[in-house]
């Protein structure tokens, strides 16, 4: 067993649902409890789809247990055919049904319907929500695509020559971190370096799409957490070649152009050169000088969080001080990553342990999942949000792609806007004891909790953080304690921390103003 | 003037019920830890469960957990199953986990779901084991919120019958006293005190108390009143304990409230004009409040899915109190004896419905084509899509709903999504 508070992901029928929910003329039968009906909430609620998922639950109950299970689940097969009339069924099983052992696909095998029959064998007490939806999606390709003839470029049509290269856009799914934009984002890419698209999957495609995937000559694999597992498959039975890099931030559109070129035999330096954003030029006006050398913490899934540390230090010139992800299946790129960074790459699906890493780190910057948002605001981090698991706010009305050219001007955006103005980062570092400059002052364009403690309560000593060192031996002077308040809440922690690791090492009891400007003198370069 | 209970059944006592058997579209009892955690300051839930139950909680609880929710899931994995970690010490293991990350915390709940049932996990045992090393610095209880076993509501009924078995004996010449039970918001809890504390009823508490040390005696002398009615494990567990319940309205609505206040009143002796003058001011005022939203909502037809098993109280309230006529009365289980007054109070030509088959559900919607659908999560959006108005049921558990002050606020809950519409030009 395992404690937990939060996850990062659901369970892997979650992401069966975030396939079939994608596609249309799927339907899926699920074998599984009545509580289990909650997931058709993440996609009529969060995500706001005006349609239920296409999800039949057999919703069986304690007295169904051990009598008719099996035929409660053919009867839900039976009705939701005829309801529902679908090109191809997923049948599966949740948690609690996997453990009575009805096996789903093979009572569907027996029920000879007209249509294909995908069964799926998500493992609920091993995998998460991730490998569910690239199981599903591998599951689905390899049940339609055309597997009759044998030489694998027979298998793809030819394409008439004079037309363009063609490729697939693998991976947007239902319920996705920014899936709608990105694909639309990727699209014009695409046209602009003179590439077709064939099929997008799963994200709008129909089973009959499915089979259409072999007609490209390549595959971009927008999300490799859901469309690695395919593009692996569609490799080995088409030859189709898979474009990996992942198009977010400037440099990597570069590459990912720079990539499809190599792919395709064609010339792409001048779509290159055409490749403009506005976030190049705002990162290199003098007004994000004040963004230099800010120290970001990053953790998401490892496609966001391995693009977004790229971009972070190559693209707003910050420094990442800590990075991670609780995808376990992309370790190895993770450590990778966090080696060039020059990091310890943080592997986990513990969000306590996220928790304990930003707050020892004290980042001044937090790019996260709705998980870090929550460390972020109670430890008062600035936070944008840069992956799944997602919540009704990361599906905003406006386009907002995070690749593409367009997606990097979006990351600037939603990267700088939590901190502080340049100049108002020094007012505030000025002028303390200005009253309306409280602890709680927020920048001042963003209106929500600058007033929540506008005046400071400046008589009673702020409790301190769990401090670095773990000890309490060293206590703070009245006077030091006061003067640690003038510093900016932003940075506090870090010179909180800083001035008590620095006492310790050298046996200081009672920190002192002076101990304090040792300290800062002693950790400034 | 109050008119008590003088009501007249307008039908039939034996009135047809419509059962459904099918897919369900309700929560599990899981769910009601969302708001039990909140009101029982010093409990911690512990569900021994699946990632599906962990992430059924959280994404029930969404954003409203600001502070750290206590609540955990022991998520069972592969070891568990294959019998090679020993069930008993892994829940040991994750209890430890727990008191040491809460030190304060008295009372902790091991919360039982579909897979521990399925494979059989004996958490009784293990909380009576754990309880007699612990208690009574921490005590130890459990309970089944598992799907297959209980619906939405279900999960807080579960629980308040596990707190029944977990309170003294009350001496046996002990004074009458009153019994409040089911989570009611604090406010209301501290209003209804307010009232009985006036009429001259000294000997109140609730259950379940916002503390460990505040929970009740309980005995022969225990006169309870249900404010909650899905209660029906735990009314039966009181009665093993002696008590007895007080039959009255639930207290929704000005009428309810009337209803609920003085068969308290009169269960424990108060002469009844003593009991008046205390209500009479408040029961006018929210008879007011009520009434500035009938306009808005007389004549207006609405559909109840089944959810919270308040249906049939809500849909007397809105009949009663503002209008409204209920066109299909869905409930995933109907308490007859607990819900025999509402029941009369229901007009003839609704269809009350019990169980669920929410495809065939939809389609009779669909064809009634109600002005308002109260509905859970999943269906409100695509419902919305299709030109239907909603209203969320999960909303009326996490509101305050009940007594006179929130009378009105009920009411307005009903006619905001109306009044949105008429607004709207997009
Ligand atoms: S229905 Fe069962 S398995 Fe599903 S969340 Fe509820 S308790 Fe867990």
């Amino acid at each position: 067993m395992k404690l937990s508070l939060w996850t990062y992901e659901g369970p892997p029928h979650v992401g069966a649902m975030r396939v079939a929910t994608a596609m249309k003329g799927v339907h899926y039968v699920l074998h599984a409890p009545q509580g289990d009906t909650y997931a058709d909430l993440l996609f009529t609620m969060i995500e706001r789809r005006p349609e239920r998922p296409p999800v039949t639950y057999t919703t069986f109950q304690a007295r169904d247990l051990g009598s008719d299970t099996a035929e409660l689940f053919k009867s839900s097969v039976r009705d939701a055919f005829e309801r529902f009339r679908p090109d191809v069924m997923l049948v599966g099983a949740s948690c609690t049904a996997e453990l009575i052992q009805d096996d789903p696909g093979g009572l569907a095998a027996t029920m000879d319907l007209p249509i294909p029959i995908v069964p799926l064998e998500l493992p609920a007490y091993q995998k998460k929500e991730n490998w569910g939806a690239a199981e599903t999606l591998y599951q689905l390709v390899r049940r339609v695509v055309p597997t009759t003839s044998s030489s694998e470029t027979e298998r793809r049509a030819a394409r008439e020559a004079g037309s363009p290269p063609r490729c697939n856009i693998l991976g947007p799914t239902a319920l996705g971190f920014r899936h709608r934009d990105d694909t639309l984002e990727v699209t014009q890419l695409l046209k602009l370096a003179g590439i077709d698209v064939n099929v997008v999957a799963p994200l709008g495609a129909t089973a009959a799409d499915l089979a259409r995937l072999g007609n490209a000559d390549f595959n971009v694999v927008l999300y490799p957490e859901v469309a690695g597992l395919t593009a692996q498959f569609l490799k080995r039975h088409f030859g189709q070649p898979a474009v990996s890099t992942v198009p977010i931030g400037l440099s990597a559109v570069r590459d990912f152009l720079r990539e499809i070129g190599a792919t395709v035999g064609a010339d792409v330096s001048t779509v290159i050169d055409q490749c403009e954003s506005r976030m190049s030029w705002y990162s290199r006006s003098v007004d994000s000088t004040y963004l230099t050398g800010k120290r970001v913490f990053i953790f998401g899934d490892a496609t966001h969080a391995i693009a977004a540390a790229r971009v972070a230090r190559d693209e707003l010139g910050f420094t990442v001080v800590g990075l991670g992800s609780y995808s376990r299946e992309f370790a190895r790129e993770m450590r990778n990553a966090a080696k060039e960074h020059g990091v310890e790459p943080l592997i986990t699906d513990d969000y306590l342990e996220v928790e304990r890493a930003i707050e020892k780190l004290q980042p001044e910057l937090v790019l996260g999942t709705q998980m870090e948002r929550h460390i972020a605001k109670r430890l008062s981090i600035p936070c944008a949000v840069i992956s799944a698991p997602v919540h009704v706010q990361d599906f905003p009305a406006r386009h907002s792609p995070q690749m593409g050219l367009e997606g990097a001007s979006v990351l600037f955006d939603t990267w700088v806007h939590p901190l502080m103005m340049g100049l108002e980062e020094h007012l505030l570092g000025m002028f303390r004891d200005d009253f309306e400059f409280g602890d709680g002052a927020k920048p001042s364009h963003l209106a929500h909790g600058g007033g929540e403690k506008a005046i400071p309560q400046k008589s009673e000593p702020e409790q301190a953080p769990v401090s670095a060192t773990g000890s309490r031996e060293t206590a703070w002077s009245t006077e030091a304690e006061q003067e640690l308040r003038k510093i900016p809440f932003f940075v506090r922690g870090k010179a909180r921390r800083n001035t008590e690791r620095f006492a310790t090492s050298r046996d200081i009891a009672m920190i002192t103003i002076e101990t304090l400007y040792d300290a800062k003198a002693h950790y400034s370069r | 003037m109050i008119t008590t209970a003088q009501v007249q059944p307008t039908k039939s006592p034996d009135r047809s019920i419509l059962r459904e058997r099918g897919q369900r579209e309700v929560f599990c009892g899981l769910t009601g830890i969302v708001w039990l955690h909140r009101k029982m300051q010093d409990a911690f839930f512990l569900v021994i469960g699946s990632r599906t139950c962990a992430h059924l909680l959280q994404s029930a609880a969404g954003v409203m957990i600001f502070a750290e929710p206590r609540f955990a899931t022991a998520i069972i994995d592969d070891r568990d199953l294959a019998g090679l970690a020993n069930a008993d010490d892994e829940v040991e293991r994750m209890v430890a986990e727990v008191v040491q990350r809460r030190p304060n915390l008295r009372l902790l709940f091991l919360v039982g779901s579909c897979p521990s049932e399925v494979i059989k996990l004996d958490l009784s045992r293990i909380a009576a084991r754990l309880d007699s090393r612990m208690s009574p610095k921490v005590r130890v209880l459990n309970y089944s919120g598992s799907g297959i076993e209980t619906t939405f509501t279900q999960g807080e009924d579960a629980c308040l019958e596990a707190l029944v078995g977990s309170l003294c004996a009350a001496p046996s010449d002990a004074h009458p006293n009153l019994l409040v039970v089911g989570a009611l918001a604090d406010v209301v809890e501290d209003q209804f005190r307010r009232y009985f504390n006036a009429m001259g009823i000294e000997r109140v508490s609730f259950l379940p108390s916002r503390r460990l040390d505040d929970l009740p005696e309980v005995g022969p002398s225990t006169r309870y009143l249900l404010a909650q009615p899905f209660l029906a494990q735990t009314s039966a567990a009181l009665e093993r304990r002696g008590a007895n319940r007080i039959d009255a309205l639930f207290p929704l609505g000005a009428e309810g409230t009337t209803s609920w206040l003085m068969a308290a009143a009169q269960a424990l002796h108060i002469p009844s004009h003593r009991a008046r003058a205390v209500i009479e001011g408040p029961a006018a005022r929210a008879r007011a409040v009520v009434d500035r939203w009938r306009s808005d909502l007389e004549g207006k037809r609405v559909f109840f899915f089944p959810d919270s098993q308040l249906e049939v109280p809500l849909a007397r309230f809105l009949t009663r109190e503002l209008g409204v006529k209920p066109v299909e009365i869905g409930t995933p289980y109907l308490h007859r004896a607990h819900l025999a007054q509402e029941l009369a109070l229901i007009p003839d030509d609704s269809v009350i419905s019990e169980g669920q088959d929410v495809e065939r559900q939809l389609e009779r919607c669909r064809r009634a084509r109600p002005d308002i659908t109260v509905c859970g999560l999943g269906l409100a959006n695509p419902l919305e899509a299709e030109g239907l108005t909603t209203k969320w049921s999960i909303e009326l558990l996490f509101t305050p709903i009940h007594g006179y002050e929130q009378a009105g606020d009920l009411a307005a809950l009903f006619q905001r999504p109306l009044d949105r519409q008429s607004r709207l030009k997009v």
